[in-house]
Formats: structure tokens, sequence, C-alpha cells
């Protein structure tokens, strides 16, 4: 066909926010305004990813070519439909052109997460010392989720994720979908082979971080890499395992939904198959997904909090009940919780902390700081524990809300440095959206989006 | 180095009842690099990733070598996915970027650093080896993510559009360097894209898929000169060939004006099924402007002339009112015929050209099977 030399228009797919035609499209990425980034070398990209705020929010950016940013905006949109743990796709940007009518590649454009932490960041922290098992052990959850929802990811790795706060754990979301498909339902090859790319992956990122002298050569990457191998597969067989029991039917139907229960996942239906002889009956569960108890507190208080956040918080509704009045309907005692314990605790976080953790974090740290006072008295009150945890544990926290990674090398060696800063995203009016903060680059292990 | 070869293997997602991958027979020859080609939804990605393990084989098998790796899970099949795209780590150097898998599974030292160095002497990154990520240029980048794949020896390597994700120019470069590179290994590789031009330009070999079923495998020439079936005729070449199906005559095709004797073999192939209609194909470069009324020609009006230097090609139309207008079909949908002329002397919009084919240049299908009726074509440059 004779070639098309008309002029591309700028077309937004999604977002219904007529503001985004603000931002500076009409150059790359890559030189968009910002004082910061212009001190930062360029890094290893395969897209280029920033961090703008918008009107309140900040956003990530990631410039790739049309029809795969279209492909993985749509592809985000149904698993967060399916209830995945995912990062939430704005817009795509396409039809850019620059000032002299060159074009210029498609964005997409993705909610950040708040609170969210790139694996990174917990590396310029003190380290515990399993956190890297935490870490681990999220991803393999994470893996084992999308599975279920028959997601093939192709490209596992901690940068590919984001982590949160989950209680004493982490929840870890997906953030890079590029390569990934959704079938109805995987084969063992299409699994096999997300867990071997994982488990390489993960090998790679502690080879990297001990390259970088950031992890103590005495953690051993081969077994970390063997670990979410057999989290993974450890948690598939307890979730989709068949069991064959003789007697007592009803009662090992009960035991397994309540171990799936307990491990926050929630049963829709059992399988259940007369072995050839009829003596025997196989169960096998169908998990519908994740957030069992975070899905009963959010029915029961309104909070919408991550799973063992929310398995924390029953416990103690539990207590309040037990105490308060054990006869009362469980709704009624959970608005009374709510009103009595759970706001005035994270109400009393003064306002310039509440940027360092979400409230259910909070809540949950307060119960464990209680739990540490009471080994010298006893009888330490919610109002007490808080105030104390206001004075001693949260001003040495950092803020998390709106972590964006870091950017390789700041200055001087470009090679080895890394960093975390915060966006600080409230100090800008809110009318002019404006660029803030780091390049990353996506081809890295450092963040990739 | 081995053999690949899909032994009548066939995919069929449960709840269809099409195969997605309808009993494939495919022989791969070592060393050879081979592009599985066709539209959205022919079934050859899902070919590839029966190959790598991803797809279940439902019927038939698939080998590597002389192993049977139907049931073989994906990493024991000695078979190397190539990402489009690799994550490199910025602390670690090149050498340890390239060699880290080798580590993992437990290959000694020395024999890491040779096969490094074997890999960086074949992707031109000797001196780089020292050296971070950072240092290196954007190819460079892609052929340390290539070194990779390339260190760990495997017999196979598999890429699914590796190059969807680059910008229109960058791909031309990139498709140049792998299938050089791939000339330099000597790996057997199966490649995947929907990009004919892509699989012309890369590929020993073609095959071409449609709705899940092998519609012709052969070399870019053999594809070119003598596509099996109207559908292959219709998807390589760029622009299109000229596809319409025609009355037949007493052994002429009745093309607008003209009539167009047709090959004799072809003619003698025709059988009732085809109720005197032949499909005559034949390419833009085909054809030759002749002075109206001569034997077998037929006029042609301009939409528009593309020109492109080197050539220039005609977009026209049979003029509506002749018998045998509107009965061509191109690819893109409408009855447009294209012509390639000389640039130096372009007709005008709205010009009517007269055309002729030339000479042993036209390829006959059956309008009932839409098989090939006549002999390959030799086109004369």
């Amino acid at each position: 066909m004779p070639a098309y030399d008309g002029h591309m228009a700028l077309n937004i797919t999604g977002a219904v926010n007529p503001e985004l035609l603000d931002l500076p499209w009409s150059t790359p990425l890559e030189t968009w305004p910002d004082d910061t980034l212009a001190a930062l070398p360029r890094g290893i990209s395969r897209h280029v990813v920033r961090f703008v705020r918008f009107n309140g929010r900040v956003l990530a950016v990631k410039e790739t070519v049309g029809p795969i940013a279209h492909r993985e905006f749509d592809m985000l949109k149904e698993l967060g439909r399916m209830g995945a743990p995912c990062v939430t796709p704005f817009a795509v940007v396409d039809g850019r052109v620059d000032a002299d009518g060159n074009e210029l590649a498609a964005a997409l454009v993705t909610e950040h997460l708040q609170f969210s932490l790139p694996y990174r960041a917990l590396f310029s922290q003190a380290l515990r010392s399993d956190t890297l098992d935490r870490l681990t052990d999220a991803l393999a959850v994470l893996l084992v989720r999308l599975h279920l929802l028959g997601f093939y990811w192709g490209d596992v790795s901690l940068s590919n994720a984001l982590f949160r706060r989950d209680a004493e754990a982490f929840s870890a979301y997906l953030v890079d979908a590029e390569t990934g498909d959704l079938h109805t339902h995987l084969t063992p090859g299409q699994r096999a082979y997300d867990i071997d790319l994982a488990r390489t992956n993960i090998i790679g990122e502690m080879f990297d971080l001990q390259a970088a002298e950031e992890l103590d050569d005495a953690v051993d990457p081969l077994e970390l890499g063997d670990r979410i191998e057999e989290r993974y597969k450890e948690l598939w067989s307890t979730l989709t395992g068949k069991e064959t029991f003789k007697d007592n039917i009803r009662y090992h139907v009960a035991e397994r939904v309540k171990a799936l229960n307990e491990l926050g996942f929630d049963v829709a239906e059992l399988d259940m198959t007369q072995t050839g002889d009829g003596r025997e009956l196989s169960i096998r569960p169908k998990v519908v997904d994740a957030g069992h108890h975070s899905r009963r507190l959010l029915r029961l208080t309104g909070l919408d909090v991550q799973e063992n956040q929310a398995r924390r918080l029953l416990n103690d509704l539990d207590e309040f009940r037990a105490v308060f009045s054990p006869d009362e309907d469980e709704s009624f005692v959970a608005h009374e919780w709510l009103a009595r314990v759970f706001e005035p605790t994270v109400r009393a976080v003064p306002r310039e902390f509440r940027r360092k953790l979400e409230p259910a974090q909070v809540f949950h740290e307060v119960l464990d700081h209680r739990w540490f006072l009471a080994e010298k008295r006893s009888d330490v009150t919610m109002p007490e524990a808080v105030a104390s945890y206001v004075k001693n544990v949260l001003p040495n926290r950092p803020d998390e809300q709106a972590v964006l990674g870091q950017a390789i090398g700041a200055e001087g060696d470009a090679e080895t440095g890394t960093e975390t800063r915060a966006i600080q995203a409230w100090q800008l009016p809110r009318s002019s959206p404006r660029i803030t903060t780091g390049t990353i680059d996506t081809g890295t292990s450092t963040e990739k989006r | 180095m081995a053999t690949v070869t899909f032994d009548k293997a066939s995919r069929i997602y449960p709840g269809t009842e099409r195969p997605a991958v309808d009993a494939l027979e495919l022989d791969i020859a070592d060393g050879e690099f081979l592009v599985l080609v066709g539209p959205s939804g022919c079934g050859k990605s899902t070919s590839l990733r029966m190959l790598a393990g991803l797809e279940d084989i439902d019927a038939g098998s698939i080998w590597v070598g002389d192993r049977d790796v139907t049931h073989v899970q994906p990493k024991d099949r000695d078979i190397a996915m190539v990402f489009q795209s690799y994550a490199l780590y910025p602390h670690m150097t090149v050498a340890d970027n390239m060699g880290f898998a080798l580590k993992i599974a437990k290959v000694d030292k020395a024999e890491i650093r040779q096969r490094v160095e074997a890999a960086a002497k074949i992707l031109d990154l000797t001196e780089y080896l020292d050296r971070k990520p950072k240092a290196l240029s954007g190819g460079q980048r892609q052929r340390v993510a290539m070194g990779r794949a390339i260190v760990r020896q495997p017999q196979v390597f598999l890429m699914d559009e590796p190059l969807s994700n680059l910008d229109a120019k960058l791909r031309v470069q990139t498709r140049t360097q792998i299938a050089a590179l791939q000339r330099r290994l000597g790996t057997t590789t199966v490649y995947v894209t929907h990009d004919q031009v892509e699989a012309l330009t890369m590929g020993d070999r073609i095959a071409v898929l449609k709705d899940g079923l092998l519609q012709q495998v052969g070399t870019p020439r053999d594809m070119y000169d003598a596509p099996a079936n109207v559908f292959v005729a219709g998807f390589i070449g760029s622009p299109a060939m000229n596809i319409g199906t025609y009355s037949v005559n007493g052994g002429f095709a009745q093309i607008g004006n003209g009539q167009v004797a047709l090959n004799r073999e072809a003619v003698a192939g025709l059988k009732a099924e085809d109720h005197n209609k032949v499909v005559l194909g034949f390419r833009p470069e085909s054809l030759d402007r002749v002075s109206p009324n001569t034997e077998g020609a037929f006029p042609i009006t301009v939409d528009v002339v593309e020109e492109l230097g080197s050539d220039a090609f005609v977009y026209g139309s049979i003029p509506s009112g002749a018998p045998g207008a509107g009965e061509i079909h191109f690819d893109a949908g409408d009855s447009e015929v294209i012509v390639r002329i000389d640039p130096r002397d372009v007709p005008a919009k709205g010009d009517a050209v007269w055309v002729k084919i030339r000479e042993g240049e036209q390829h006959v299908f059956s309008s009932a099977s839409g098989d090939r009726l006549s002999g390959a074509v030799h086109t004369a440059k």
C-alpha cells in the first residue's frame, strides 16, 4: 500500500482524565524535566521507566512500542478483574511525536502501588536476617496465585515484583506483565518453566547484590533459588493435591478446607471421586483465591488490608469479643472493636508519621510492641502501647508510602551506588502535574518494570 | 547440534474442537534456521511452545535428535528460549552476566571461563568481558544477553517474535545480526514471526501455517516462486501478489477486456469441481506495460502511484463494466491490482495503463481447492 504520510494524533486509551494531556508527551521520557535526574547517568535500559506526580497520585510511565503497551495494559486490566495482585493500569499514550514530527515510543502508564517497596529498597535498610527468605516466600505465593488464575509469567524475578509489608511477612505484587499470557489452565511445562526462571533470576539477583557488596558473601544464592522452588511446590500441592480417604470423609473434608483457609485460601468447590472399587473417596479442592482473612475482615469492618495483616487484626478482634461480649453478634462486636480499639490506635499516629507505614501495618506493629512491653509489665493497654511506639519506634522508620526504587549510581562511580528515595508527592500544588525523581532502567536488576 | 522433528504433533486446547496445531509434520535439519510464519492464531507460537515444553502435545510426538522429548520437562530438553528481553545485572561484569547460569548448573570455573570467552569471541565482546554492562552500547548489551543463551551450548535455540518490542529501524538491524550470528554458531534455530519479510530475509527455510495447518515449507525462493496454494501466494511477497478468480474458456482466462492464455499444464489439471474457473495470480513485477489491444493485455485504471526511487508501483483497478472487473482480490480486501513500473515513466492518476502477464509468470490455482496447478515461476529480473 502507499505509505501514509499524514500526521499522527496523540491518542490516550484508558484513563478518563484530560489533564494527562498536560504531561510533556512530545519529548522522550528520558529527557522529561527533572533537576535530580540530570545528574544521573543512564543505566542499562530495555525500556525507560519514570515516576510522575499527577494530581496527588504517583504514576509510573514506561516507554515501549505501541502494540506491546496495549497488550500489557489489557493484560493488567484482565488480571486486576480476576483479582490478581498486580499494579493497576492507568492509560496507554500512543501517537506521540516530537517537535520535529519524529515518532516517539508509546507509553504505558500504571498507578504506583502505595507503600510498596522494590526489593532493593529493603537492602538499604537494616536487613533482618530472614528478610530474603520472606521476600522469596512472598514471590512463591505470588507465583502460585498467578498460576491458579492461569497466568504464565514468563519472566519471574524479584525485580519484576513489588513488595508490601504484611504483618510479619511480605505480600508480592506483579508489576511487569509484558512477557505473560493468560490461559484457561497452565500446563505442567508452563509452571515448571516459570519456576525455573524464578530460581535462575533470584540467584542472578543475589549474585548481583553480592557484586555490589550489598549482600553478605555468607548468603548462598543457590540456597535461596532452591527455596523458591521448594516453597512453590509445597504450596501448590497443598492447594491442589488430591487426597484419598477410606472413612470419616466428612471430617477429612472439613479438615482440608480448614487447612486451606488457614493458609489464606478459600475453596470454591471440591471434586470428589470414588476410587475404582468404590471403597475410597478422593477429594481435590478447587481453590478460588487467597484473601480468606482479608475478605472476612472487609465484610466485618470495611477495612481493606492484606492477608496477614487481616489475620492479625482478626485475632485481636476475636480476643476483644471474648472479653467484651462473647454472646454478641460478630458484626456488632466488630463495629465496637473498630471504634474503640483500631481507630484510636491508628489515629494516635501523628500526621507527620503517617507516610511511614500503612495503618494496618502500624496496628500490627503496635500489637508487637505491646507484647514487647508486656515482658516488663503485663497489663499494658493499647493507648499506652501506641504512645510508646510513636515515641520510641516510629520516628526511626523510613517513609515508605512512595519509595520508587533507585537509580544506578547517583554520583561518582556510577556502577556501585544504589539509592532509595521517597517521592514527596504532597509538596507541590495539585494543579500542575510535574515530574519528580528517578529514572529506572528496566533492563537491570535494579528495578525492572 | 541436533535435528528437530515434529511427528504429526497436535495441540488441542481443552474445550475446543479445532486443534490449535493439527498433526504438524516438520523435519528441521541440524544447524538449520527455520522460520515459522503465519497470521495471528495460525499456531506458529503454539508449535514453538510445544517444542519448548510449554504446551502439551496431545497427539503425535516431538524429537530433538534421536531423543523423544514429548514428555520431557522444559529444562531437560537441552533447548534455550532466547528472550526478547533480558535483565543484565549492573554490578556484575559482562563475563559474569554471560556465565552465571553455568555457575548455577555447577559447571567448574575454568570451563565457564572458556565457554564465556568462546561466546565473547563470536559476539565481538572479548575486550569488554571484565567491564560492567553500563560501559556497553545498546547493541553490545543485546549481544551479552544472547551470550547468556550461547554459553549454555543448547542443541536448539527458540525465538518467539524476538524483535517485537523494537522500533522499525532497530528491528531491521537486529534481524540481520541474529541471522548472521546463527550462521556463525551453526546451532539449529526455530524462529517465530508474523512478518513475512522477516521470514524471507532470515530463514534458511520457512514454514507457513494457517489455522493450525502447515501450508508449505521451503526456501524463501520456493515460497516466492511456487507457492503451494492461494493462501501462501497471498501471504508471501511485498507488495502482495495480485490474485483473482476468472472464467476459463478454451484455455483462456477472461481478465477485463483481455483474453489471457493459461499455462497448458495448469488447464490440464482443472477438474469438474472447478466449474471452468481458475484462480490466477501474478506478481506486481510480472506485468509488462504494453500498447493497448496487444494480445493477452488488459487495462488498469491508475488510482495511486507509489514512487520508491528505484521502483514505482501503480495501485489501480480493472475498469468497471469490463467483464472480469471486480473479480480480482488483493490481500488488503479491495479489488486493487498492483503493477511495478519504470520509475522514469510514471502515469498520472486516472490514466489507463495496459499490461500483460509475462510469459511463464502465471501462478494458476484450482478455484475449488486453492491448490497450485502450474509449475514454478522463475521471475525475470
